[in-house]
């Protein structure tokens, strides 16, 4: 597609950020960024009219359009805000509860006025049938059928509009879903069926319970959407192909994220670590840590190797605290990554311990920091970072919101300076060290859960506040290289048109290693790829494809499985041993010591289909020469020194590849301003990015 | 004064490292583990020591017991293996219930931490062993000397070299000897992640010793706690409760006293310790006490030596909550974990806004026991703690939650992962309708679970089961919530506590209690009682009758 003309469309929560890429990326090629606010009763309208306006930027019209790339968080929002569909669970008889009895614990130890996350289907909308399967997937009790059937009126008096069916241990076994979902396909034409065994096919009941309502619950809304915006385009003369951005970091075709909407929670964040994986591709960069600082959250997530990783576990709608176990868990192949309640709007203040906190409450944008003068009166990030002098006031987010520097200064007195007979700066300096803090443990906590020694990395840095505070965080986590990429404010968007079409799919068969039967791993296998090479083939639309096989392993006894590669061709007898040496020697990388004598069990198998991503080659690093001149300087505070020092102030439209600006600098543009601490130089790359590197001692 | 003050937001920084070491410790500990109560459960608990053996930092994880227990613990190891002797590469275990965590399944592992070969601080772990041999995990046992292998204080490591002598002994006392040695190995590992990161952290703020750090921690800590408690009415308050006990009903007796200078509970007037392994070694009394008073008195305030010195708690010797050497304790979280309604009891009497009626308390696990058909993998059959529980009490502005552990935090066990690791099929799991206590405020329900063999071989039911004689008590006017229930399909009711066989073609039925009402049910939100009718939760019949729902709203 060297030639060809690429839309890429990010529906957030207030903004739809739009791409549009002509030519041969990185070459004489074009991109046009447009930021439009989202519609969110007829998002198609905000995509509509954002696209008629930048192709009308670039000259070029619908029918010029190629390759549509789309991810919004719609799907997301429709959770978070219960506005899916009515819907119904059909279960096990005896399992109605399954999503409340749920994990059957508190997700804060200490408060006792905890609230359970509100359940998508009601216990009056939870139906149950006679039917059992165990866990081989041999039938104890078969399916009762006119138990479905009696289920239908039921299901039309209370006016269900979708219905997930979720039996014990179906991933062993579909016959009863599926005889299930015909039954009510025959009788009720029009209802929306969302089966376990198709969505979610794993081992715990919970999980793919909840995933499977979850899907259900956003099918109707999200292919009524999807159909509109479908027809949105082709109305305007639009020929090309249109891919989603899923979650796992994949596109894949429209029908597909049709029946499989729950895989397209997570798309925004999937693109910001995709642009990541490229940034670090096009510098040669095998390991890097991508971090996404917004105004609410951060964002942290492991790449080698160009690729990001991969789990399996997801939570949506986490309670305000962002805690562990306080969300609806969703299993489907996300890119893996922390996020925490750190952004440039989380609020400051100090603890019954006479400590400070930052977050995770945000002022958000309304009223927003102190220093927008807009009515906030508690102090934020980026209100110490206007206490410390790293922001410019007069130039923040290019120059459209004043920023009141006494306000900044009078919250961070009011509400961490004076309980702690602290001076402004040395709080405003207290709040930055804390939230950076905060993110570093975050990445430790990431990097250690991968077996990754987190020092080796490169950081890559976007979203509005991350340039400010990667110098810090990489000082806290030994990190000597920093990568701050151009057009970061729209870079999940750009991530998107970097993206393999691809699908992921997992399904449970235990099996014992030291009774290894690969002819029932291949069939478990060979389907999964049959399966995924058919939902990726009208997508890839003829380019060649790939296939990744893993399988998900553990020590007969233990509860977490690792996952372990597999080669890409049907299994033998011989590969049991291939694998217990590959499982052990991921285990002592993850855990230092591996255990003897213990048999090794495999839980799950996994097939990933994937076009091959695209993936720039490698800039040469620049000859360093002499930087350009300052534009100014700010008064910075160095808390080391205790004192306000003069930092000059350059302009990242002056930078040439090269040229040297050593730190303490701040470097500014419109988006946001780049702060180089005093153990950093920093330069323009090749690619158009600001590379920061810690000066030799 | 600017370098003060600077330090000040240094050693704040260190503080939530040090937090954070602990809590990585832990997911270690949880996602190596073999035993399924710990990685499904999340039964374990890691901490770091300064060399005084004082606590300075705990992760928060499903088990309450181990607050206080594993602390004196730590204490206990330093008598034994004085610091200066502690080499790099040792690493110390117990499961002595009177010196660690109160019964022979919990390992704890000590291990000393050098950086640059100076001793700068002691991790320490436990988890929960799913078998440790003896009369296994029930209540029936009339000694500890019953109730499995008993580890003194011992080296399980010397200068990084493994006992192979004791690791034979271990293997050699346990039904489960592959998944009992993985455990050892994966509790020595966390301790070792928990130590590199210390050290790569004193690295960093270029730190010798702990010293600052620790006296910052614990001073704030204490400071903080006794300015939660100024803020409460100062007096003494007592409160009795009876639970079925092991084959007579036990009286628990508590005084709890808010002064200046902290909070004291006092059990004495309870009954003395009982002829069954329900009892409960000094140190996890005050685990769960002080658990509760935390719970509505300090909850934001981390674990450590010196946020928990100001609560503090006596039981007099010889009581069930201060067992004495050789009773028998398998089973003491029975007891344990009513110790939280026990204080509650008492300060609801001060602050009634903060404090929760009775729940179910105690876990109510299924814990099972039996041989299987083919392979076992090096094991002898299956020895699983199915962990349930029932509902929690009625808090004063919300209802209890349902099938919700409190006070323990552990998981619930999934049925597939149940039915994965027994040949047990499970028929039902699913609330139990009607059986949170009626109030202004209800209590959470509680589930009903029925069970059987999926073979032609019968398998043992270890029940250690409270609340079914003496159910949760409401309050205010607040109803009862529903008592406990084990038996069979068939009509046939089971003890509450010991040993039984269920024959293949016998369904189990374990019904876990309902959390206790607060207030009038007649003053409760109409509405909340129809979402109840509609949802199932509630009959008409007690909507009408109990709540005082007029027909026509009931329908």
């Amino acid at each position: 597609m060297a030639s060809s003309t690429r839309l890429a469309v990010d529906i957030g929560g207030t903004f739809t950020d739009i791409v549009l890429e002509i030519g041969e990326a990185g070459r004489d090629g074009r991109r046009l960024t447009r930021k439009v606010l989202t519609t969110p009763r007829a998002p198609e309208q905000g995509v509509l009219d954002g696209t008629r306006a930048i192709l009308a930027d670039a000259g070029v019209g619908f029918a010029d359009i190629d390759v549509f790339v789309h991810g919004t968080t719609l799907a997301t929002n429709a959770i978070i805000e219960r506005k899916g569909a009515k819907t119904a669970l059909i279960a096990t008889d005896g399992f109605r509860d399954t999503i409340e009895i749920a994990y059957e614990s508190r997700y804060d130890q200490y408060d006792v006025f905890i609230e359970k996350p509100r359940q998508l289907v009601p216990r009056a909308l939870r139906f149950t049938v006679p039917e059992r399967v165990d866990v081989h997937g041999a039938v104890r009790l078969g399916l009762d059928e006119s138990a479905v059937r009696a289920l239908v009126p039921k299901l039309t008096e209370a006016g269900v509009e979708s219905v997930a069916i979720t039996y014990l241990h179906s991933y062993a076994n579909e016959a009863h879903e599926r005889r299930t979902g015909e039954i009510l396909r025959e009788m009720l034409p029009s209802l929306s069926l969302t089966l376990s065994c198709e969505v979610c096919p794993e081992v715990r009941e919970y999980d793919r319970t909840s995933t499977t309502i979850a899907n259900a619950y956003i099918q109707p809304l999200m292919a009524g959407y999807l159909a509109r915006l479908r027809d949105g385009f082709a109305a305007e003369g639009f020929k090309g192909m249109v891919y989603l951005m899923t979650s796992g970091g994949g596109l894949t075709a429209l029908e597909t994220a049709r029946r499989f909407p729950i895989r397209l929670v997570e798309s925004g964040p999937a693109g910001g670590a995709i642009l990541a994986a490229n940034v670090a591709a096009e510098r040669g960069e095998r390991k890097v840590l991508s971090f996404d600082m917004g105004g609410t959250t951060a964002k942290i997530c492991l790449i080698q190797e160009y690729t990001p990783f991969k789990s399996r576990a997801f939570e949506v709608d986490r309670a305000a605290r962002f805690l562990k176990g306080s969300g609806l868990p969703v299993r489907v192949p996300v890119i893996e990554m922390v996020e925490i309640g750190a952004g440039g709007g989380s609020i400051a203040r100090v603890d019954e311990l006479r400590r400070i906190t930052v977050g995770p409450d945000s002022a958000g944008s309304e009223p927003g920091p102190a220093s927008y003068g807009r009515g906030g009166m508690l102090p934020t990030v980026t209100d110490s970072d206007v206490v410390l002098g790293k922001i410019d006031p007069a130039r923040f987010a290019g120059g459209t919101i004043a920023l009141d520097v006494e306000a900044a200064r009078g919250a961070v007195d009011r509400a961490v300076g004076q309980p702690l007979s602290l001076g402004s700066e040395t709080a405003a300096y207290g709040v930055g060290e804390i939230v950076d803090e905060n993110m570093a443990n975050a990445a430790r906590v990431h990097a250690v859960e991968r077996g990754a020694v987190i020092g080796e990395h490169t950081l890559i840095a976007f979203g509005g506040a991350a340039p400010l505070h990667a110098s810090r965080l990489a000082e806290k986590l030994g990190i000597a290289r920093i990568v701050v990429p151009a057009n970061a404010g729209v870079g999940s968007a750009v991530g998107f048109l970097r993206a393999p079409v691809a699908y992921e799919l997992v399904r449970s068969r235990y099996m014992r290693l030291d009774r290894f039967d690969a002819a029932a791993a291949n069939a478990v296998i060979e389907a999964m790829s049959a399966e995924a090479q058919a939902l990726v083939a009208p997508g890839a639309a003829g380019r060649p494809v790939f296939e990744t096989r893993v399988a998900y392993m553990r020590y007969l006894g233990q509860g977490h499985e690792i996952v372990v590669p597999l080669p890409a061709r049907p299994l033998t007898g011989a590969d049991a041993a291939t694998m217990r040496s590959a499982y052990e020697k991921e285990y002592a990388q993850l855990f230092e010591r591996f255990i003897p004598n213990a048999v090794i069990e495999v839980l799950s198998w996994s097939v990933t289909v994937s076009t091959e991503a695209t993936r720039p080659d490698a800039v040469a690093d620049p000859s360093r020469g002499a930087g350009p001149k300052p534009i100014g300087s700010r008064a910075f505070y160095d808390a080391r020194l205790s004192k306000r020092v003069d930092v000059p102030v350059y302009w990242r439209g002056d930078m040439k590849p090269g040229g040297v600006v050593p730190g303490p600098a701040i470097i500014a543009e419109d988006e946001t301003s780049t702060f180089v601490s005093a153990l950093f130089d920093a330069w323009l790359d090749n690619a158009g990015g600001i590379t920061l590197e810690r000066r030799r001692a | 004064m600017a370098s003060n003050s600077l330090g000040q937001i240094d050693l704040q920084i260190m503080w939530n490292r040090l937090i954070a070491v602990v809590e990585e410790q832990a997911q270690t500990l949880m996602r190596t583990a073999f035993s399924s109560i710990v990685r499904e459960a999340g039964d374990l608990s890691a901490g770091v020591f300064d060399l005084k053996g004082r606590m300075l930092a705990q992760a928060v994880t499903g088990t309450p017991g181990h607050v206080n227990s594993m602390a004196e613990s730590v204490k206990h190891f330093i008598r034994h293996f004085p610091v200066e002797t502690m080499k790099a590469g040792d690493i110390y275990i117990t499961n002595d219930p009177w010196m660690g965590t109160g019964h022979t399944n919990d390992f704890v592992l000590t291990t000393p931490c050098f950086k640059n070969g100076r001793l700068v601080a002691l991790f320490s772990c436990t988890s929960h062993i799913m078998d440790i041999g003896g009369i296994g995990f029930g209540p029936d046992a009339t000694d500890v000397f019953m109730e499995g292998l008993y580890i003194p204080m011992l080296k399980l490591a010397e200068q990084g070299k493994m006992n192979e002598t004791l690791m034979a002994m271990i293997r050699a006392n346990t039904r489960t000897p592959v998944d009992t040695e993985g455990d050892v190995y994966s509790l020595a590992g966390c301790n070792d992640v928990g130590c590199r990161r210390l050290v790569e952290m004193m690295e960093e703020f270029k730190l010798d010793d702990l010293d600052e750090l620790a006296t910052f921690v614990i001073d704030n800590s204490r400071a903080a706690v006794l300015a939660e408690i100024a803020k409460l009415p100062k007096g003494s308050w007592r409160n009795e409760m009876t639970i079925d006990g092991y084959d007579a009903p036990i009286k628990l007796v508590a005084t709890t006293t808010v002064s200046d200078t902290g909070i004291h509970v006092d059990y004495t007037g309870t009954d003395p310790q009982a002829r069954g392994g329900i009892n409960v070694p000094h140190a996890y009394t005050t685990a769960y006490t002080v658990f509760g008073l935390g719970c509505i008195v300090s909850a934001r305030i981390p674990n450590n030596a010196g946020s928990l010195e100001p609560l503090t708690v006596s039981a007099p010797k010889g009581t069930i909550l201060n067992a004495q050497k050789p009773a028998p304790v398998l089973s003491r979280h029975i007891i344990g974990q009513m110790l939280p309604d026990m204080v509650f009891g008492c300060m609801r009497q001060a602050i009634p806004d903060r404090v929760p009626a009775e729940g179910t308390s105690c876990l109510w696990n299924i814990n099972v026991r039996g041989r299987v058909k083919d392979g076992d993998g090096g094991n002898y059959g299956f020895s699983v703690a199915i962990t349930s529980n029932g509902g929690t009490g009625a808090r004063p502005a919300a209802d209890g939650l349902s099938a919700t552990a409190y006070p323990s935090g552990v998981r619930g066990t999934p049925v597939e992962i149940a039915e994965s690791i027994t040949p047990l099929i499970f028929w039902k799991k699913e609330l139990r309708p009607e059986s949170g206590g009626a109030g202004r405020t209800r209590g959470g329900m509680g589930q009903i679970i029925e069970i059987s063999s999926g073979i032609d071989l019968p398998f043992d039911l270890l029940a250690a089961y409270d609340r079914i004689d003496y159910p949760p008590r409401g309050r205010d006017g607040g109803v009862d919530g529903a008592a406990g229930y084990v038996g069979l399909t068939t009509g046939q009711k089971l003890k509450g506590k010991g040993f039984q066989q269920i024959a293949p073609g016998e369904r189990l039925v374990v019904m876990t209690p309902g959390g206790a009402g607060i207030g009038d049910p007649r003053s409760r939100d109409p509405q909340a009682v129809a979402h109840d009718v509609e949802e199932g939760l509630v009959s008409r019949e007690t909507a009408q009758r109990v709540y005082g729902l007029p027909l026509k709203a009931a329908e």
